[in-house]
């Protein structure tokens, strides 16, 4: 429970409220996390935060990709480069590995991009690994897409982008429209299809209907849940959700466990 | 090259039509091609057609004092492309520009309301397909009503 010391090195500001920073450790370093793990962040003074690891630079360095929505984040999104934060972790599940030759979908909806972005780079690493892979990404504008300047290299590597927004000036190439509307078509054969999703709750509903819709089975579609994440080890009991807690059992978890919590009213 | 009554074969939009009425809507639709950046159409013109885009994107839009013209959709191949001239006062709601270079076919909306005058039965048919659409495309306007991508208050 006590936090190891990081550093903040490499700093991008990906929008006008968001910023990706990689961590390196002062002390001794935390375990390795796994895609769709996240850290505790603790900005000294002011708070402790749940935040997803959004990349890795390598066995000790990783990257974290925060907006600036509370008191912490703001204090987070506000440090500069060489800031000392507290870090504890990884904790949680991760996202399932998929079986080799599988089809994967990927579904991301704002900063819940971050999560899924070190799966994105293991597909690039491992692209003959798989079979058909998409990732379907939605955003309020255009200025609110992350990590822009990566899709052209996810691109040449054999994954078809494709993204969406909620409204754009006449300047926007790209679509216009809910994530669903770019999901028709993707499940080939729902037997080799993983899907996995990570955004705002009601987004991945309707995008795990959509697919389901398509014959994708519920257990193949996995879904990153959020819930109010505290002390991280399943103690507090702070992020529990029927019989999951999130820091614990998730937040990655297949939506045939997820689907009938996310019914719940105040759940 | 494809004709057009083997390319309505292709689209979601009609699966299972009739044939019959496969056979009457090919003899109606011709082929058309917007290159990309081209207006279809502008908010308040008068609506007279309607199109399956074939491949291509378009966008819809709205003018919006101080801020120009603002996408507020896109219409994706396979889809249908307007309803308005279903519906007085058969004017746009919106404008209408080929995102990505569009192939599709198009329709007069008035012949095609003869049709489906002359033969009720696959008029309703046809009917409640753009019914379908309309539905489609206010759930996924719903949900964007919700602002997802938002701030939790």
């Amino acid at each position: 429970m006590i936090p190891s010391r990081y550093r903040i090195g490499r700093r991008v500001e990906e929008t006008v409220d968001t910023v990706t920073f990689a961590l390196t450790p002062v002390d001794r370093p935390l375990p390795e996390p796994a895609p769709g793990q996240f850290h505790m962040l603790y900005a000294f003074g002011v708070g402790e935060v749940p935040i997803s690891v959004s990349g890795r630079l390598s066995h000790t360095v990783h990257e974290h990709t925060l907006r600036a929505v509370g008191a912490v984040t703001k204090a987070l999104h506000a440090a500069l480069a060489g800031t000392i934060l507290g870090v504890r972790g990884p904790f949680g599940r991760g996202w399932m590995p998929p079986p080799p030759g599988s089809d994967l979908i990927i579904v991301a909806g704002g900063i819940g991009l971050a999560p899924l972005r070190p799966v994105i780079q293991h597909a690039v690493a491992s692209r003959g690994r798989y079979g058909r892979v998409t990732v379907v990404i939605g955003a309020r504008s255009p200025a609110d897409l992350l990590y822009v300047r990566e899709y052209p290299r996810w691109e040449a590597s054999g994954i078809a982008v494709r993204s969406t927004v909620d409204a754009a000036g006449t300047n926007w190439q790209g679509n216009v429209g809910v994530v669903t509307t770019l999901l028709p078509g993707l499940v080939d054969d729902p037997a080799a299809t993983v899907a996995m999703l990570c955004g705002p709750e009601v987004m991945m509903r309707f995008a795990a209907r959509a697919l389901m819709d398509q014959g994708a089975p519920p257990g193949a579609v996995q879904v990153s849940l959020e819930r109010n994440m505290r002390c991280g080890i399943g103690e507090c009991g702070h992020c529990q959700l029927g019989p999951l807690l999130v820091c614990r059992d998730g937040p990655v978890t297949g939506y045939d466990l997820a689907q009938p919590l996310l019914s719940v009213k105040e759940l | 090259m494809t004709s057009v009554r083997e390319l309505l074969g292709d689209y979601p939009f009609l699966d299972e039509l009739p044939q019959p009425w496969l056979d009457r809507l090919a003899d109606l639709g011709h082929r058309v091609s917007y290159p990309t950046g081209l207006r279809l159409f502008n908010e308040g013109d008068h609506a007279e057609h309607f199109w399956l885009i074939n491949s291509g994107s378009v966008g819809l839009d709205l003018h919006v004092p101080g801020r120009g013209h603002v996408l507020i959709d896109t219409i994706h191949s396979g889809s249908v492309l307007g309803w308005s001239w279903l519906f007085p006062p058969y004017r746009w709601h919106f404008g209408a520009v080929a995102a990505r270079q569009v192939h599709a076919i198009q329709f007069s909306g008035v012949k095609v309301m003869a049709l489906c005058r002359e033969d009720p039965s696959g008029g309703m048919d046809l009917m409640r397909r753009f019914m379908g659409v309309v539905v489609d495309r206010l759930q996924a306007t719903r949900i964007r009503l919700l602002d997802l991508y938002g701030y939790q208050s």
